[in-house]
């Protein structure tokens, strides 16, 4: 980046020697550097890089950029008057796909505190244990008197304060579950930790041959390992979801004085005049002040006809423009706005996740209770054997830490970790921790429709019955709207080879239709009230031709890509599937039947759906729901485990466990496979740790257990369970 | 075994140097995109001179 590329802060050099007070504080004001964050979904090599960062860094204005390709982001500082739409062309102008995000969002949890703490302690854990070994081996080799007491004390001045602060999240964790009077699995482990230290240094200062240093900080750094890989694939899952909403700028256009001014959502207060051009999503609740037009309200109650909208009809928020701009006054703003209380009566509502235990938990709840008792009866057992306390307390250690749950801690981080990334690459997104094993049990899966199954754009359905020249006309008419409807008609007809009719004058009336002039005569294609066609139960546009009935055009949803094969194999894996939509009867059982779905159910309000399904887990049915509107968000809270597509309301996203980044059902079949594959590996894993223990503990009892042999009993479970969870397919 | 005298600490300021190392990576963002900084290399922008 070449000097001349870079405005100087300051006109002259001296002022930029020595500015005044005021200068600077008002150039701090000015010169608020704009922090810009972009997607690129597209990028994929070093060219793309050097590409990009070079065409932004050259860009005036642009202070810094820089690419990060495993994000696949460009975040940019500039000026303040560099706006982030000036940013996407400079980028898109190279031949990338780029998106805003919103930097609010993504700053929230841009350094991950708790991931670099972690790998903090795994590393001084990782060497402290790898310098500790050594001289453990050595001492295993045969070091005798002097040299062995000199090696353990530098094994303890090692081990003490890498336990100290490596051992941290155990301690706390620990302590945390004694305060509320529970037992987790990190009591056994810190229990272990500090009395194979305390016992070691007893050893070492009366010159014994055992020390168990290396055990402690091996048994830290492996446990530290799961619990790093777990934070992991969570943080990766929590990060894609952030830019999932981030992708959504909230932004909005307030009308001051006649005046358009773009600004932040946030901003917006009650009484103020919002334009929402066609296309846009409505930001606030709201009056209709100005314009007419038609509203898609899919996204709230799953309705797919178009609502005709005009001046003093109340909006939503959420609610999408589809035809006309429409210039609405806010009456309820932010929080207040109902697309946000009924979401956040979803957060409220108890939700599968919260009642189910993991399978952790579960080994945990059986195991530490164990391990305590097995501990305390060894050392009861052999102090009234021998009345030596150091033996007693020696063994007491060695049980604890062969028994440790080094295996256990790795056996189901390691194996969601594998099946994760797995999902991921295939495009779906795990958000919460437990998503996996539930996932794993599901028996009956409930589909919405509109959003979900379908994509949620029309498609022409009978161009065979209507001649060609009214279809050649109504391409015609069709062409120039951004209509769904009109545009599915233009979508059919040029596929099918049908070139338009010569029209004039053609003009879109917002919320009706389009009108033009054809051989003399007015045409019309639009609503069946501004047409004279004849309402239908399905959706339909009408085209009017001044003489003869009105030739209706008729719809229906496109299928989403993968729709009909994930409802297949789900039916062929034996799992019951349910068709549940907010939509019309006709256009539900319509569906149902394309899709061999028997069991649907139509007009289901939000409450209805979330009872349904609360009254199928109540029969014992292991329920996941498929759903992308905020009519769906009680029914995926209520649910046993809950999907929603990428295009989904956030408010869905948010109260669903998975979350499917493409446009593409048929993973989700492949998912519950993986699922119960991955729990079959934990429950392996589970085993091969119980192996080992029960081989083991015999050997820890009966006091021949060396540091020697714990080493090597821990180092080879955990590689065990590891390779294990690898296997996973 | 005199030699351990010198042998023991010169390992222990080793490994401790590898440490060190470790945390100054962590604390200087280096581990943020490992995909590009792995591409990174491979393009001849910066070879003559630093990055201004």
């Amino acid at each position: 980046m070449s000097g001349n590329m870079r405005p100087t802060p300051s006109a002259c050099p001296a002022c930029a020697a020595a500015p005044s007070a005021e200068r600077l504080a008002e150039e701090a004001a000015a010169h608020v550097p704009a922090q810009i964050a972009l997607s690129l979904p597209t990028i994929h090599c070093s060219a793309c890089i050097s590409k990009i960062e070079k065409a932004l860094n050259t860009h005036p204005g642009v202070k810094s950029a820089r690419v990060n390709l495993t994000l696949k982001r460009a975040s940019i500082e500039a000026e303040s008057d560099i706006t982030a739409a000036d940013m996407k062309n400079v980028v898109e102008a190279l031949g990338y796909e780029a998106h805003e995000l919103d930097s609010g969002t993504l700053n929230a949890t841009a350094n991950d505190r708790a991931g670099r703490e972690l790998l903090m302690r795994l590393a001084v854990a990782g060497f402290a244990s790898m310098n500790v070994m050594l001289l453990s081996v050595s001492v295993w080799s045969g070091a005798t008197d002097a040299t062995r007491d000199l090696f353990h004390w530098v094994s303890a001045a090692i081990a003490l304060p890498t336990i100290a602060f490596s051992g941290q999240p155990f301690f706390r964790n620990a302590w945390a579950a004694l305060s509320n009077r529970q037992l987790n699995m990190d009591v056994p482990i810190t229990l272990a930790i500090v009395l194979a230290v305390v016992t070691s240094l007893w050893e070492t200062a009366l010159s014994g041959a055992h020390a168990y240093f290396d055990a402690a900080l091996a048994l830290t750094f492996f446990l530290l390992a799961g619990r790093y890989l777990d934070h992991r694939t969570r943080s990766i899952a929590r990060s894609a979801a952030e830019e999932l909403t981030a992708l959504e700028v909230p932004r909005a256009i307030r009308l001051r004085d006649g005046e358009e001014e773009t600004v932040n959502i946030a901003e917006l207060a009650v009484g103020d005049l919002v334009l929402v051009r066609p296309g846009g999503r409505m930001p606030v609740d709201g009056v209709i002040v100005t314009g007419t037009s038609e509203i898609d309200r899919s996204l709230l109650t799953g309705e797919t006809l178009p609502v005709f909208a005009g001046e003093g009809q109340s909006v939503s928020a959420g609610e999408v423009n589809l035809t006309g701009p429409l210039t609405i006054r806010a009456s309820a703003v932010g929080t207040d706005t109902s697309l946000h209380r009924m979401a956040d009566l979803v957060a409220i509502a108890e939700s599968g996740r919260s009642r189910y235990t993991s399978l952790a938990d579960k080994a945990a709840k059986l195991y530490a209770p164990g391990v305590h008792i097995l501990s305390a009866l060894a050392f009861v057992g052999w102090y009234l054997y021998t009345f030596d306390m150091r033996t007693a307390l020696n063994i007491a250690a060695a049980v604890l830490i062969i028994t440790c749950p080094c295996a256990l801690g790795l056996a189901v981080p390691a194996v969601t970790t594998a099946a994760s990334g797995r999902l991921f690459r295939r495009g779906m997104l795990i958000k919460h921790e437990t998503a996996l094993e539930r996932l794993a049990q599901v028996d009956t899966v409930v589909f919405d429709k509109t959003g979900t199954l379908t994509a949620g754009t029309p498609e022409l359905t009978n161009m065979g019955e209507v001649p060609r020249r009214d279809i050649e006309l109504a391409l015609a008419l069709a062409e120039g709207s951004s209509h769904p409807l009109a545009q599915a008609i233009t979508r059919a007809a040029r596929e099918a080879g049908f070139a338009p009719a010569r029209v004039s004058d053609v003009t879109e009336m917002p919320g009706f239709g389009t009108r033009a002039m054809h051989e003399g005569q007015e045409v019309r294609l639009g609503r069946a009230s501004w047409t004279g066609g004849q309402g239908l139960a399905e959706t339909a546009t009408f085209l009017s031709r001044g003489a003869g009935a009105p030739r209706a055009f008729i719809f229906a949803d496109r299928l989403r890509e993968g729709a009909a094969d994930a409802v297949e194999s789900l039916k062929q894996a034996g799992k019951t599937v349910y068709l549940m939509s907010g939509d019309t009867t006709p256009a539900v059982e319509a569906l149902a039947a394309r899709l061999g779905i028997e069991r649907w159910m139509a007009e289901a309000l939000p409450a209805d759906k979330a009872e349904r399904i609360q009254a199928m887990s109540a029969e014992g049915a292991k329920v996941l729901m498929v759903g992308d509107g905020l009519n769906d968000t009680a029914a995926l809270a209520a649910a046993h485990v809950s999907i929603s597509p990428a295009s989904a309301l956030d408010a869905a996203r948010v109260a669903s466990d998975i979350v499917l980044l493409g446009s593409d059902l048929s993973p989700i079949a492949a998912a519950c496979d993986t699922a119960r594959s991955a729990i079959r590996r934990i429950r392996e894993n589970f085993n091969i740790a119980t192996v080992y223990n029960v081989v083991a503990v015999p050997l820890a009892i009966a006091g021949f257990a060396t540091p020697l042999i714990a080493a090597l009993a821990m180092s080879a479970s955990s590689i065990t369970v590891s390779l294990n969870a690898l296997r996973l397919r | 075994m005199t030699i351990l005298a010198y042998l023991i600490p010169i390992s222990l300021f080793l490994g401790g140097l590898g440490l060190a190392f470790f945390v100054y990576t962590v604390k200087t963002n280096q581990y943020d995109d490992p995909e590009g900084d792995s591409r990174r290399i491979l393009s001849d922008e910066y070879d003559d001179h630093p990055k201004p």
